[in-house]
């Protein structure tokens, strides 16, 4: 017997509030579950802010093209791990794969995960660096070259006619790479908007307001890598790039706050018999994470800030500096906001009994699986994957505005 | 038939292929397990629950259980408290003289056995299931310990077996009554609050249970279709 788990369950047992069924006291989906869904969204709002350059020829993002792409693909990587380590047997993966239940969201969605990482964002990954890993192969000698010669998969084509069906090639995966980062992180949302037996996920809402938060994570954390790894490789920040983009993330943001705001009216307009124990829920357990850090903190300070930058940058031409600042702490403030929304759905989702009668309690441990050190480590790791494959596939010709 | 025609239909039939894979009507032959709770028997002594935990090797902390008894307390100025009755403890009754109490009783629970289970729909492997006379069951082989199964059980039915790390919950003592036998629940409820029976034979106790009673389920709104009947339930419980 898990002697560990029983301490915290009794630990829990005694910050039960009401009544709940006796099997609620463990919450089961812990803070691995709140990092997954906040991993996915950043690969698709990533996609999508690549998908501005190349579908709607928004020139300006161009810089943070690459960068977006190969951050898309360090966060899809590390997406499963957090799934898989919170498995109860981790070692039967597979068989989501191998034996999937046609009626389950979440069989189906290894398929839009495994169609997404291999039939969008490699192929387009690849095609972006076909003709540089060609030339890297020249310049490089030893193993490098035939690591590069491995990666272009012995491609030598560096002809116009090959440059121009790479570009064709591109054109057409992010046109079919767009609504499949929709679909990507969509069904992300479709896994708890589908659970009748919670009404704190099940609104059909969900999926569509898990889609503009993905956005929203995708487009600040790719500008934040931005504004912190350009000056660091000896570059410049492109404001140009960074004015549009946040423009872009403005939008997004209002979208995804109204989304937000649209369902909590629904949901209080309604006032189905649950809206009892949902009210208690945010007053008494959520009114940190949701109210302060998710909507105050995480959505309207920094809309403030941007909204700033919008206004005096014309009337009073804002300084540059400045702006950098105000945009740097705006992106911050909607990575702790856009992480909060994820850990308001999946633990505020748990905390209240489906007898609707009292609320559980979740403690977040130090160290173990479900711990907070392992969510670090998952978080940091696609940074470091990214690091690794920055220096592979380098794009600062491209972020530093030279080509 | 045209192939346009043709092709709509394969197309519907594509659709609703997830609902009907699982919705599987009664079985017209063979056994249709249900389960009866006489609320108005039940004293809340909590036999159930041992044997319960006894038969199956449901851990004997209170964290995991397969079937509860809650003990409802409606008072007078429309309040109610609920309390689940702890294994193996008596239950004590109010002191007379508490005369806010409108009316009290107690309500045992366990899996709803539903036909269109919920925790069958959502399961990725296809580890639960429902076996052909209505029991809903999970094979701790294939389980990967998801847990979505777990969030999708509107009745807080099933826990995650704390040693097996696979889902666990009630599956009406499956391996005692395919030898005829009772569930243990039922054979050790000394007021036969709890009734089992086949619902396809109209002389079992089950079918009569549910020819002499108005009966309720939990939860109907939500369309999973409970087989564990509710004599006398209060609108209170849900």
């Amino acid at each position: 017997m898990n002697q560990e788990l029983l301490r915290q369950l009794g630990e829990a047992l005694h910050q039960v509030q009401g009544f709940i069924y006796p099997n609620e006291i463990e919450i089961h989906w812990g803070m691995l579950i709140v990092v997954y869904p906040y991993l996915t969204g950043v690969v698709a709002g990533a996609f999508i802010l690549a998908s501005l350059v190349k579908v709607f020829n928004v020139k300006e993002v161009q810089p943070i093209y690459r960068l977006s792409l190969l951050t898309a693909l360090s966060y899809l990587l590390v997406a499963p791990l957090a799934l898989v380590s919170h498995l109860g047997h981790p070692e039967r993966f597979y068989e989501i794969l191998l034996t999937p239940q046609p009626s389950s969201a979440m069989a189906m969605f290894g398929f839009v995960y495994a169609w997404y990482l291999m039939a969008v964002l490699l192929l387009e990954i690849w095609f972006v660096h076909r003709t540089d890993m060609i030339a890297m192969a020249e310049e490089r000698k030893g193993l490098m070259r035939g690591v590069y010669r491995a990666l272009s998969l012995f491609s030598r084509d560096t002809s116009g006619r090959g440059m121009e069906f790479d570009r064709s090639a591109l054109k057409a995966i992010t046109v079919v790479g767009i609504p499949s980062a929709f679909l990507l992180h969509g069904y992300v949302g479709f896994i708890f908007g589908s659970v009748k037996a919670n009404p704190w996920w099940s609104s059909v809402l969900i999926p569509i307001v898990f889609l503009f938060s993905a956005i929203v994570s995708g487009i600040a954390l790719v500008l934040l890598l931005y504004m912190v790894i350009a000056p660091l490789t000896g570059g410049k920040i492109d404001m140009m790039c960074v004015d549009r983009a946040v423009r872009f993330l403005f939008y997004a943001v209002i979208v995804d706050f109204s989304l937000e705001m649209v369902d909590f009216i629904h949901r209080v307009y309604q006032s189905e018999e649950e809206i009892k124990i949902l009210s208690e829920l945010v007053v008494n357990k959520l009114f940190m994470s949701l109210v302060i850090i998710q909507v105050l903190l995480g959505m309207l300070l920094p809309l403030c800030l941007i909204a700033v930058t919008m206004i005096f940058r014309r009337r009073f031409s804002l300084n540059e500096d400045l702006r950098k600042m105000l945009y740097f702490v705006s992106l911050i403030l909607i990575q702790f906001g856009i992480f909060a929304t994820r850990w308001n759905v999946v633990i505020g989702g748990q905390m209240f009994s489906k007898s609707f009668r009292g609320l559980t309690a979740y403690k977040l441990e130090f160290r173990g699986i479900e711990g907070l050190l392992y969510a670090l480590v998952l978080l940091v790791l696609p940074i470091v994957i990214l690091a690794g494959l920055l220096k592979l596939l380098p794009p600062w010709k491209e972020m530093h505005g030279e080509s | 038939m045209s192939g346009r025609r043709r092709f709509l239909q394969w197309l519907v039939a594509l659709l609703f292929f997830p609902a009907r894979s699982i919705a599987k009507e009664a079985a017209a032959k063979g056994s249709w397990y249900g389960f009866g709770v006489a609320v108005d028997r039940c004293i809340g002594c909590g036999r159930c629950m041992d044997a319960c935990k006894a038969e199956n090797d449901v851990p004997r902390e209170p964290f995991f259980v397969r079937t509860w008894v809650e003990r409802y307390v409606v008072r007078k100025d429309g309040t109610t408290t609920v309390k689940t009755i702890a294994p193996g403890e008596e239950a004590v009754p109010d002191p007379a003289p508490d005369k806010s109490i409108l009316r009290s009783f107690f309500v045992p629970k366990l899996c709803n056995q539903c036909v269109h289970p919920p925790c069958v729909q959502v399961c990725p492997v296809g580890a639960t299931f429902r076996t052909e006379d209505g029991v809903v069951l999970v094979n701790p082989k294939t389980c990967i310990g998801c847990r979505y199964c777990i969030q999708a059980c509107p009745y807080g039915a099933r826990y995650l077996h704390p040693a097996t790390r696979t889902a666990d919950k009630c599956t009406f003592c499956y391996h005692r009554i395919g030898r005829d036998l009772l569930p243990a629940c039922v054979e050790v409820c000394p007021t036969q609050a709890r009734i089992f029976g086949d619902l396809n034979t109209t002389a079992s106790p089950m079918s009569r249970f549910l020819r002499m009673n108005r009966i309720h389920v939990l939860k109907p709104a939500l369309n999973t279709e409970p087989k564990v009947y509710y004599a006398g339930l209060d609108g209170e419980v849900r």
